[in-house]
């Protein structure tokens, strides 16, 4: 065992940051600037990061889960406001379905709960399906019964889409099914996915999901100390208060137990059957949304009435943090996943009320 | 990055969960019964005679020189097999390691690592706990020796100690964190009086009291320099703060374990409420296990200890207190008659956040060393 970073990895997370740094969102302004937002898409495009999970030759992915974490947690740190998430997933379906590689961008439909792909039945997807991290992207993924003879066997549908006006979270949109319009299949003779695979497919969502969280909850802590050594009060910094280092300590530990279940996670993917790889992934997921809430309310607790305010960035972090966690399950679905790793469960959640 | 195991990694785990079953002492649930710690003693001779004690620690003084991953190892299957966990005595070999001259190396480390002679520590005394460096146990010099008068606090195991790595002021006109000194102190003598000291669970070998008066050591027994005692218990509680030099994965995972089949034998005795404090007991002993491999990771690559250890202690503080709220959660109180086990666990959890520096202090050296806030 030896779960230091390569050389590889860390100037993978290096130039990542590097872009993240240079072109990401400062500032609740900038997140107006079209001019700045095209250039990071333009960056993290030419950089391939959004490819990591296409298939080789073999059909193992360019790439495993602990690279596509690192990017991912980068971008959550800056805030990025350009896709990943997305079209990471959509590359992984392919991949798992042998299906080509995509021509244009492109991303998933999920389910209106957000809690699994969405599923397209006698030819029509369901319109309160989400398509998440939807910007630039004008189709997505979904599933519905295999033409095949193969029982209960799904196969890729691609969904023509719309864009979703309203958002919660202010750097990433969302997309629905166009009106009128009728999902096709990706291939007329693709690999049937099943549950195993839906399940592999999971596990990378939550954990990319998680390592998201890590990200946000890096930037946003940073955020604070910052404020904290500067702003003053009593005529000393607010963060030479131990009422003020207490909590931001807090955070700060709540962010490193989520990182280490999330690296766990991320080796998981490729590393372990699809059931454990599950099971890690919901583990990481579960702590990192409890951590990933109370971090950013700390954040904007720390900031006084400024991060009460729309000008200041705090929000952005929280609103982010909020929409990660929902994406395949936050707290309740991903403790029914554990309870369901140690066989004290089926998985599901509805009515379970754990919280 | 690899969590899995190298071949001579995947061989050492095989041969230690082979040989568990039939030598898991069966001893109590962890700190819930003296009966426990009575048979501590044993188990460790136990794990070291059959290899599988002091993975990380050199080989002249017993241990076997392997890197700290292999300490992750033997916690994973010592809470898959059910065993106790291993003992925690890392805190003290560090420090001697760090601070001891070759020959209290030579002297002392290899009775530490083989569990023949037994250690207790008396560093907090009633008027010093987070405030250590006011300690007042004086140590004063006589010919060849030092003569010994003070009161310690919350000295674990000091009923059964052979020794007592003892801080005592030696200089009284310096100020008060280079005054101290430290040394290895015989307990087995008159000038020495030892109390049990129950902890809130019922427990009565754990905590004590050690009152000197008039005790001696000799002079030849002092670990460091004159003055150097504050700079040796510094590395004895940072790496007291460290869940992978107290192997506290391995108790934390057992008892999620238990707690675990005791849902699955009656699943429908157990509420939502209860099923959601199992959850995340799971999901924290989990945590901690990861973490532990990343912190045991870092130090393949050499990196010191530094105040990432308060980030760790914090984080374990969380899992111990999570499982107590799981062990009265599901293991239920016993009020009324029945089994008081789980809420014996569940009591001593409470003392995490205190033992080895209140979760206040680490607070405070995370807000300031790490994330760098004024003072």
């Amino acid at each position: 065992m030896d779960v230091r970073l390569s050389a590889e990895q860390q100037a993978l997370g290096d130039s990542v940051a590097r872009v993240i740094d240079d072109l990401g969102p400062r500032t609740v302004q900038q997140l107006d600037d079209p001019e700045r937002a095209r250039r990071l898409d333009a960056a993290i495009s030419a950089a391939g990061w959004r490819e990591l999970r296409s298939a080789l030759d073999d059909g193992s992915p360019l790439a495993s889960g602990v690279e596509v974490s690192i990017v991912a947690e980068e971008l959550g740190r800056g805030l990025a406001d350009a896709p990943l998430l997305g079209p990471t997933l959509a590359a992984e379906l392919r991949r798992l379905a042998d299906a080509p590689a995509a021509t244009s961008v492109e991303t998933v439909a999920l389910a209106p709960d957000l809690s699994k792909i969405a599923w397209v039945e006698s030819g029509v997807a369901g319109p309160d399906s989400v398509a998440i991290d939807a910007q630039g992207a004008e189709s997505a993924l979904a599933l519905a019964p295999a033409s095949t003879s193969v029982s209960g066997g799904l196969q890729l549908v691609t969904v023509p889409l719309r864009r979703v006006e309203e958002r919660i979270d202010l750097t990433q949109w969302t997309g629905a099914p166009a009106a009128g319009s009728v999902p096709r299949p990706v291939v007329e003779q693709g690999r049937v996915l099943d549950a195993e695979a839906l399940d592999r497919w999971t596990a990378l969502g939550l954990t990319v999901t998680s390592a998201d969280l890590v990200g946000v909850m890096d930037g946003a802590v940073q955020l604070a100390c910052a404020y904290a050594r500067e702003r003053r009060q009593y005529g000393v910094p607010v963060g030479s208060f131990q009422a003020v280092q207490h909590l931001l300590a807090d955070a700060f530990v709540a962010m490193e137990g989520s990182r280490s279940l999330t690296l766990y996670a991320a080796w998981a993917v490729d590393a372990l059957g699809s059931a454990d790889a599950l099971t890690a992934a919901a583990t990481a997921k579960a702590y990192s949304s409890r951590a990933a809430r109370s971090v950013c309310e700390t954040v904007i607790q720390v900031h006084g009435g400024i991060g009460n305010t729309w000008e200041c960035i705090a929000h952005v972090y929280l609103r982010r943090a909020l929409a990660s966690t929902e994406v395949l399950g936050g707290v309740g679905p991903s403790l029914a996943r554990v309870l369901s790793g140690v066989q004290l469960s089926d998985g599901t959640w509805r009515d379970d009320g754990l919280r | 990055m690899d969590f899995g195991d190298s071949p001579a990694e995947a061989d050492f785990r095989s041969r230690l969960r082979s040989w568990l079953p039939a030598n898991n002492p069966g001893l109590p649930t962890s700190s819930t019964d003296d009966d426990y710690w009575a048979g501590m003693a044993s188990w460790h001779q136990s794990l070291f005679d059959a290899g599988f004690f002091g993975m990380s620690w050199p080989t002249a003084f017993g241990g076997h020189g392997l890197p700290s991953v292999y300490e992750s190892i033997v916690d994973d299957e010592l809470a898959a097999s059910g065993a106790p966990p291993r003992p925690s005595l890392g805190y003290l070999v560090q420090g001697i390691l760090e601070h001891g001259s070759d020959a209290i190396q030579a002297r002392f480390l290899p009775g530490i690592v083989n569990g023949r002679e037994r250690w207790c520590q008396g560093f907090s005394e009633p008027d010093a706990g987070s405030d250590l460096a006011s300690l007042r146990t004086r140590a004063d010099r006589d010919g060849d020796e030092y003569v010994l008068a003070g009161h310690k606090v919350w000295t674990s195991y000091s009923d059964d100690a052979d020794w007592c790595l003892t801080l005592a002021r030696t200089d009284h006109d310096v100020a008060k964190h280079r005054g101290i000194s430290a040394f290895a102190v015989p307990m087995a003598q008159p000038g020495i009086e030892r109390r049990p000291l129950p902890m809130i669970n019922g427990i009565t070998k754990e905590f004590g009291e050690v009152i000197f008066d008039g005790a001696r050591v000799s002079a030849d027994n002092m670990i460091g320099e004159p003055g150097e005692g504050w700079r040796l218990a510094m590395t004895v509680v940072s790496h007291e703060r460290e869940p992978g030099e107290l192997g506290f994965v391995a108790r934390y995972r057992k008892l999620v374990g238990q707690l675990t089949e005791k849902v699955r034998v009656e699943p429908e005795r157990y509420r939502v409420e209860e099923r959601r404090d199992l959850a995340w007991a799971i999901v924290e002993a989990e945590m901690l296990r990861r973490h532990v491999s990343r912190r045991l990771s870092d130090r393949l690559g050499g990196i010191s200890h530094g105040p990432e250890g308060s980030v760790d202690k914090l984080l374990m503080t969380q899992v111990e207190q999570a499982v107590g709220h799981a062990a009265l959660s599901v293991g239920g109180t016993g009020h009324g008659g029945g089994d008081q086990t789980w809420t014996k666990v569940y009591l001593y959890s409470r003392a995490q956040s205190v033992m080895g520096g209140t979760s206040q202090i680490q607070r405070n050296l995370v807000a300031q060393r790490i994330l760098e806030l004024p003072t």
